[in-house]
């Protein structure tokens, strides 16, 4: 059966492409440090992204209901989904109703998680991932590998292919700025011709009743303000108190995602356009059950940076695609055992848990205690594999009895040394595939101790 | 049967947390004098370029010799297109310069707040070609100031615009341009 480790294999089999994967991520990360540390302000801003987003989780009902109510009172149409399904069978009806059959859609992780493409192809839509990653992606027919970067996995020459069998770009060609400008006519057509526009929600603002997305390219805009009916899809653990919080978020989030000072757009979407209809549809699909887990709701406060993504050593030489998730990395390794622990159960494990991630949230979000809490929840509820359960067994007993820990080192430490390499490096030793243990010591620490502190 | 969101905020109330406090909003010291400049380096970074108004009309003949649909609000530069006769904002494809009023900037980030009352019609800053943002409401040092002079809802759109357009999805190149303008030039006034 595949998992993180058999997957993260199929990545690392490409030296070249894991060293510049590794780099490039490595390399965003120094951006965002670079600009963090121009700001001394940083870590009082984090603290209060964290303490913002604790008062939305401890009182968000209020402010979802707060919300509607604003945005009902802007003409905006809020719609309600328990789960995916729900979620998806609302778009589509809105769509039914206007008799859409094609439109743009611009990042959304929601609307990933929810298959929401799938779902609208199956009833005939041409649903057209606006986003230059996303398209990419999108005509690949493979998921995002990073939740900013979604084409992050691919090289410039398999970009250069793809766009010349969908696009018609000359063969060979893989100059980024030269197959950017083929996408652009391509899509400008794409968001000329859509007759609704779907967009995922970075802030929604209890205060005001609307909603903020933040792009670079400008894709959303240009879907959501050309088409007649634009609908904003969301979690509802999105929902911010007042507008004046913005400036915290806004401040953390360019920063966290791509060391930018800010995002090149931040739309705040209020009322629909003159003509035009908006529509709102707040998700539940399994966030509340998330906020009722006391270690593990801190999830909920992540606002998407995927900052854990680039400083992860796991992440950084996987791939995102091993994770088999939605939300892949740091992040996405709390959240999907929350959705179906026995699938997601190797994903806690995909970790150091040196911390990193931890280090650079900007909602100061505890990933790495959380990845280990799973790990125990894992183990309690017998998800863990053999490869990790009987050793962990066999080590339990052992360290438990101290005589019969000594007697162990002293075995292993003679049989290391005697016994035949493939003992310990063959196919059925993970840990020695692509690891060498140190040399052996003669003896254990505790008999060294004992001979030289007489001899002190 | 509970409907899709009784049965949502009954699961918030039942799962949320105790009570947590809404943190007060710190203010932090900038050095306001540095504003223009701050904004100017920033926005430089961003690959949007500031200049004088006198500047402005040899800006755009110098750079876009070719350009021949061009929506201004800005007296100074005659726009050659009736935005109030627009009935569909598909009209605006081809428009190849905005010389829009943006209402101020934020100096930590190069941000202009535009609302729908300066855009005139939603698409226009993003669907022309080249825009050009002239400001006359001065600079704020953050997010934070920037924040309280407005109010977020007074029109049904308003946005922050940072620079021209740009992507790095392919290999993390960087590229001016994606869907938006692909210039930006900016004019305090």
């Amino acid at each position: 059966m595949q998992n993180h480790a058999s997957r993260a294999a199929t990545f690392l089999k490409d030296d070249a492409r894991t060293d510049w994967h590794n780099n490039t991520l490595w390399h965003v990360r120094s951006k965002r440090d670079k600009l963090v540390h121009g700001i001394p302000e940083w870590e009082s801003i984090r603290q209060l992204g964290s303490d913002i987003k604790d008062n939305v989780l401890s009182n968000l009902d209020t402010y979802l209901e707060q919300f509607v109510a604003k945005a009902e009172a802007n003409g905006v149409i809020v719609h309600w989904a328990v789960d995916a399904k729900e979620h998806n069978e609302i778009v589509h009806g809105i769509l039914a109703r206007h008799k859409v059959d094609k439109i743009v859609k611009s990042k959304s992780m929601l609307t990933e998680e929810c298959h929401l493409n799938e779902h609208l192809e199956k009833h005939g839509i041409e649903v057209v991932d606006t986003d230059l990653g996303e398209r990419i992606i999108q005509l690949k027919k493979e998921p995002p590998s990073h939740i900013v970067m979604p084409a992050i996995h691919l090289k410039k020459e398999e970009i250069g292919e793809l766009f010349h069998e969908h696009l018609g770009t000359e063969k060979g060609a893989s100059d980024p700025q030269y197959l950017t400008e083929a996408a652009r006519g391509h899509l400008r057509e794409k968001f000329l011709s859509a007759k609704a526009a779907i967009t995922g929600v970075n802030f929604a603002v209890a205060e005001t009743g609307g909603v903020v997305v933040c792009t670079n390219e400008g894709n959303a805009d240009m879907g959501v303000h050309l088409a007649p009916v634009q609908i904003h899809c969301m979690g509802i653990e999105k929902v911010i108190p007042r507008a004046e919080h913005l400036a915290v978020f806004t401040r953390l989030l360019g920063r966290s995602a791509t060391g930018q000072p800010i995002t090149i757009y931040t739309s705040h979407h209020h009322r629909p356009k003159v003509g035009g209809e908006m529509h709102i549809v707040l998700v539940d699909n399994g966030r509340t059950k998330q906020l009722g887990r006391e270690d593990f709701r801190n999830s909920l406060k992540c606002i998407r940076c995927g900052a854990c993504m680039n400083t992860c050593p796991i992440y950084r030489r996987s791939g995102g695609h091993s994770y088999d998730h939605t939300i892949p990395g740091p992040i996405g390794s709390i959240l999907s055992p929350g959705k179906d622990l026995k699938k997601n159960k190797d994903l806690p494990f995909a970790s150091t848990l040196c911390g990193s991630c931890s280090d650079v949230c900007p909602v100061k979000i505890d990933i790495h205690e959380q990845l280990y809490k799973w790990r125990q929840i894992v183990s309690e509820e017998g998800h863990l594999e053999n490869v990790k359960s009987i050793p962990l067994a066999g080590a339990g007993a052992v360290l438990s009895r101290g005589g019969l820990y000594n007697f162990m080192g002293k075995a292993a430490r003679t049989a290391l040394k005697i016994a035949p390499r493939a003992l310990i490096y063959n196919q059925f030793n993970a840990w020695g595939q692509s690891r060498e243990l140190p040399e052996v010591p003669k003896n254990s620490f505790k008999e060294w101790y004992a001979k030289n502190r007489k001899d002190a | 049967m509970p409907t899709a969101k009784e049965h949502i905020l009954a699961r918030v109330r039942a799962n949320k947390p105790a009570d947590r406090p809404l943190p007060d909003m710190p203010t932090y010291d900038a050095e306001v004098d540095l504003d223009l400049p701050l904004f100017t380096e920033v926005i430089g970074g961003s690959k949007g370029k500031v200049m004088a108004m006198e500047d402005l009309p040899g800006y755009l003949a110098t750079n876009f010799p070719d350009a021949k649909v061009i929506a201004s609000t800005v007296p100074e530069i005659p726009g050659n297109i009736d935005l109030a006769a627009v009935k569909d904002p598909l009209e605006l494809a081809l428009v190849d310069i905005a010389v829009l009023r943006g209402r101020f900037a934020v100096a930590e980030n190069g941000a202009i707040w535009v609302t729908e009352k300066e855009a005139v019609i939603r698409v226009l800053p993003f669907i022309t070609q080249h825009l050009v943002l002239v400001i006359d409401g001065g600079v704020v040092p953050t997010m934070h100031e920037a924040y309280k002079s407005i109010d977020i809802a007074e029109t049904g759109f308003g946005v922050f615009i940072a620079g021209p357009s740009k992507t790095a999805d392919i290999e993390q190149s960087l590229v001016i341009g994606a869907h938006g303008p692909r210039s930006l030039g900016v004019v305090f006034v």
